[in-house]
């Protein structure tokens, strides 16, 4: 018995696996643009302590408001500190703290939504009905009282963030589940006797591994926005410290007469956004898991 | 002259593979249908067959196109016409019955309400005219007091029901042609002799001519005129129903009907090698080559044509049907299986009872079974150590729902389970060490589910070798090779993922990870429904070699009566979860005895144009089991009056040591079926 070459796959490393997927997002023009957004923000964030012409903090009176120049690219702000070492610096604190909340929101509501799915019943039930509750609460003003109550350091918003943001990836996830848990090679197991803990991860975790992963990638650029929701209101980062939706809320007021201390942070913010989005499509597709028919939750 | 009402010309369809390789799933096809006639098209999947029904309504399926040759249909080629223009064939002209009408019935719309739709777009009848139509539509298709159906909804219906309102609903439009692509495939033995019998009224009443798609020879020998075999995307073998499946003079005919198991052949039938090859992996030579046990070394470097043979008035594409054509008469030859039977029980259920309905709270607080009337019910089945049993009966005859019940899936309602004469089973997974859970093991239906598609075959075997004997390292390699020997898969077979294998290799690592855990029973549910035919007979045969070798027990469920009476020794059939009959399977088979089982046997269809089905009671479904009596008094075409209804019937026990639940006694059942 043979198979022909075109049937023939042989088992790939994980390495090269990912490496295929990277290309197959890349080959997609909306893929390569949220690509290169992406991964030119993640270089910037990583370099831009070293090429910032300015010191962030530094203020200056006699420098107030000047517009865009060669001596000042973007031009300056109220208190006469360097829009574009802002601007290069502003996406830092945002793109750390929602990556470390991804991953937490990734975790348990990942984790959460298979177990809930799996073990189905009362179990089910009422840890849904807590998700479900915590949904209907305007996460904002939770956010608000956590941060209020203990403070804007990076320990409390990483965790509360990830926590709010997971809530959507348990539903995702419990959804997932249920597509696989019916299949014949999960009964299979369970009549074998392996363990609710070995079910869930050699079983399950391979086939619903993808959507989670889509949905977290999802769930990150919400969360970017969310966060820099929080710095504009004067809950997130506090100043001087730079970051865009708090410039953006400092420079609110001038935009009329000085557009170029809000207009950097926005084009900053969204075209992260934007890049993470076009990502996370790019990345659905090339596992072959269309977002479009799934409504968001 | 005959009118020809469609006709293909050197038709190819394909589609582009990622590397730009045009991929062709038809390949040249050239065919007529006549007008009144019924030709079946048959083939394992993957052979084209369905793609070639569609492509004769001018239909290309997603991502595949139309590379040459034409479908000519009232002399328009329907694959270059514009939708608009189709849009007025189809269903008008042409019309097609889908495999699943379950599915392909609009569930909140009535019956009555989409057979009108179907009107008005297929038909110039006005209003008072259409309702008209509807129940003589309804009542065409046999479906009792048309008037009511017509109100209902698609899932108030049976499968066999709504298969009849998707004939009636084709038929709406008159259509010169019906496509009907396995449209019983899904349905009870019952039910599906008594639509293959509806649907030879119609094509004989109307003159419509039918294209009957189906992988099973026994649905297409009952129906067609003329038969077109299909293999790997070309047509090999096409001619009159009666000689195909006579006389086969094609070595894929001969090797597929030498491989059906048959009501009348006690033993396993021979199985053909191999399988068939993936589309695109074609290059050269027969596409049957590395199957053929008639082939030659032209077979290897030149593909034969399709040839005309007048005498005959079949077309063959085969070098050597010469060989075939002089001792062609299929005789078949049956492995005898071999019976380790021992005298030792090894599985014992006893007053075995299983429900679905949840209990009702009261009760659960008083601790009380509530259902008195539960799905499964006084199930008794001894099973002896080596032996085959097989469970039968019609979906919902509770077979499956047994088995999960061993297996520790499903909470029985009451009853014990017994292994080995002295170990209680639970029925629950959780109340099992882990030595009882490895004594059982299931083989599922479909092994596209029972495999995780991200293992590796690997990875699939070892997980029971580390889960019950901790097996590591080079031993648990070792172990995983000789299984795969054992199942006649080679060492290479461990890097692939099930994707990457055929029907019949995946079940063959279903069966071995089975056999993985040295188990004492297995449980088969359906194993070989899902596969080809032609590979269907290998992986029987594989199993009971492994249960020869082993000595292990098998329970085997099957709604395929051929298939029970090659592999089993004894078999129990069940009708709404109560037991009608147990005993060995050659006295089951001969003198079948319970009315019931006369009904399952008679309507199997075998691919042997000679042998009807015979209809004895109505093919209607009960959802329920009845409250008290006999279990099949709702069907029974011999019932005796209020003691049938009245009481359960007792067991009689034959000379044979078969017994039968039945008021009829013994000698008047026999008598009777023998006349």
């Amino acid at each position: 018995m043979k198979l022909d070459n075109i049937y023939q796959e042989e088992k790939k490393s994980n390495f090269a696996k990912v490496a295929e997927i990277i290309i197959t997002m890349a080959s997609r023009p909306s893929g390569f643009i949220g690509l290169s957004i992406l991964i030119f923000h993640v270089v910037l964030a990583f370099i831009s302590p070293y090429i910032a012409p300015y010191d962030f903090k530094a203020i200056n009176p006699t420098l107030m408001l000047q517009a865009p120049s060669a001596e000042y690219w973007f031009g300056t702000d109220d208190l006469g500190r360097d829009v574009f070492t802002r601007t290069i610096l502003g996406g830092r604190t945002a793109l750390t703290i929602t990556f470390f909340g991804s991953l937490i929101a990734l975790l348990w509501g990942g984790l959460l939504g298979i177990f809930c799915g799996l073990v189905g019943g009362k179990t089910d039930d009422i840890v849904m009905r807590i998700v479900d509750a915590f949904l209907s609460i305007p996460w904002i003003l939770a956010m608000l009282l956590i941060v209020s109550l203990l403070g804007t350091s990076t320990e409390v918003l990483i965790p509360a963030l990830g926590f709010f943001y997971g809530k959507g990836i348990v539903r995702v996830a419990r959804a997932a589940t249920h597509d696989v848990i019916a299949k014949d090679f999960i009964v299979s197991a369970r009549a074998r006797g392996h363990s609710n803990f070995s079910i869930i991860w050699n079983e399950i975790i391979p086939n619903v591994r993808d959507a989670i992963l889509v949905e977290g990638a999802m769930r990150w650029s919400w969360m970017l926005l969310g966060f820099s929701s929080l710095s504009f209101l004067g809950f997130g980062v506090s100043p001087p410290t730079p970051d865009w939706g708090l410039m953006i809320s400092n420079a609110r007021g001038l935009m009329s007469f000085a557009y170029w201390s809000v207009i950097a942070p926005i084009v900053g913010l969204s075209s992260l956004i934007i890049g993470i989005n076009l990502t996370a499509d790019a990345f659905a597709k090339a596992l072959g898991i269309d977002r479009s028919t799934k409504a968001p939750v | 002259m005959i009118e020809i009402i469609q006709k293909v010309k050197n038709l190819s369809i394909g589609f582009k593979s990622k590397k730009g390789e045009e991929i062709l799933i038809l390949r040249n096809i050239t065919t007529n249908i006549k007008k009144g006639e019924t030709v079946g098209i048959v083939g394992e999947s993957g052979s084209g067959k369905s793609t070639l029904a569609l492509a004769m309504m001018g239909y290309v399926k997603h991502g595949l196109y139309t590379i040459g040759g034409e479908c000519e249909f009232n002399s328009s080629n329907l694959l270059k016409m514009k939708n608009r223009d189709l849009e007025k064939i189809r269903g008008r002209k042409i019309a097609m019955i889908p495999q699943n009408a379950g599915q392909a019935l609009t569930p909140n719309l009535k019956i009555g309400y989409q057979i009108d739709e179907a009107l008005q777009l297929h038909s110039d009848l006005k209003e008072e005219e259409r309702e008209q139509k509807i129940s003589e539509l309804l009542n065409k298709v046999r479906l009792p007091s048309p008037e009511t159906i017509a109100l209902r909804y698609p899932h108030e219906l049976s499968g066999g029901q709504q298969q009849r309102v998707a004939v009636a609903m084709a038929l709406a439009g008159t259509p010169d042609l019906l496509l009907l692509d396995e449209p019983t495939t899904g349905l009870d033995v019952t039910t599906q002799a008594h639509v293959l019998e509806l649907l030879n009224f119609i094509a004989k009443d109307t003159g419509t001519s039918m294209v009957y798609v189906s992988h099973d020879l026994g649905a297409i020998a009952q129906v067609s005129d003329r038969i077109i075999v299909m293999y790997s995307g070309e047509i090999v073998l096409e001619g009159p129903s009666r000689d195909i499946l006579k006389k086969p003079i094609h070595p894929y005919t001969y090797g597929l009907l030498k491989s059906i198991p048959k009501l009348s052949l006690a033993g396993l039938p021979q199985s053909m090698p191999g399988s068939q090859p993936q589309p695109g992996t074609m290059h050269r030579g027969c596409s049957f080559f590395d199957r053929c046990n008639f082939s030659e070394e032209k077979c290897k470097n030149n593909s034969p044509q399709l040839e005309y043979l007048e005498e005959l008035k079949t077309s063959i594409r085969c070098f050597n049907y010469k060989s075939l054509m002089n001792d062609s008469q299929v005789n078949q030859t049956v492995n005898k299986i071999k019976t380790s039977l021992q005298d030792k029980e090894i599985l014992n259920l006893s007053e075995v009872s299983i429900s679905y309905a949840k209990q009702k709270l009261l009760d659960q607080v008083l601790n009380r079974i509530s259902d008195d009337n539960p799905t499964v019910k006084d199930i008794n089945i001894n099973i002896k150590k080596g032996e085959t049993i097989a469970l039968v009966g019609e979906s919902g005859s509770g077979k499956s729902t047994i088995l999960k019940s061993i297996a520790g899936l499903l909470r029985t309602k009451g009853g014990i389970i017994k292994f080995d004469q002295d170990r209680n089973l639970s029925s629950d997974l959780k109340e099992r060490d882990p030595n009882d859970l490895r004594i059982i093991q299931l083989i599922f239906q479909n092994p596209d589910e029972s495999l995780n598609p991200n293992h590796t075959v690997e990875e699939i075997i070892a997980q029971p070798l580390k889960l019950y004997f901790g097996l590591k390292g080079e031993e648990l390699k070792k172990n995983i090779i000789d299984l795969l020997q054992k199942v006649r898969l080679g060492e290479f077979y461990m890097s692939r993922y099930p994707r990457q294998l055929s029907g019949g290799e995946k079940q063959r690592v279903a069966v071995a990870r089975a056999f993985a855990a040295k188990p004492d029973i297995i449980l088969c549910d359906e194993v070989t429904s899902a596969l080809d035919v032609s590979v269907q007979a290998a992986v029987l045969n594989l199993l009971q070699q492994l249960k020869e070798d082993f000595g292990t027990t098998y329970i085997f469920v099957s709604h395929d009566l051929a298939v029970v009476r090659a592999i089993s020794d004894r078999v129990a059939v069940l009708y709404q979860g109560r037991l009608c009959e147990v005993g060995p399977s050659k006295d089951v088979y001969q003198f079948p005895s319970h009315p019931y089982t006369e009904v399952l046997l008679g309507a199997v269809l075998e691919p042997d144009p000679d042998i009807k089905p015979k209809l004895v009671a109505e093919d209607i479904v009960e959802e329920k089991p009845p409250q008290k009596g006999c279990s099949f008094q709702g069907r029974c075409s011999r019932i005796l009056g209020d003691i049938c209804k009245n009481e359960i019937p007792p067991w009689q026990i034959t000379n044979s040591g078969n017994s039968i639940r039945c008021h009829i006694p013994l000698k008047e059942l026999q008598k009777d079926q023998i006349n």
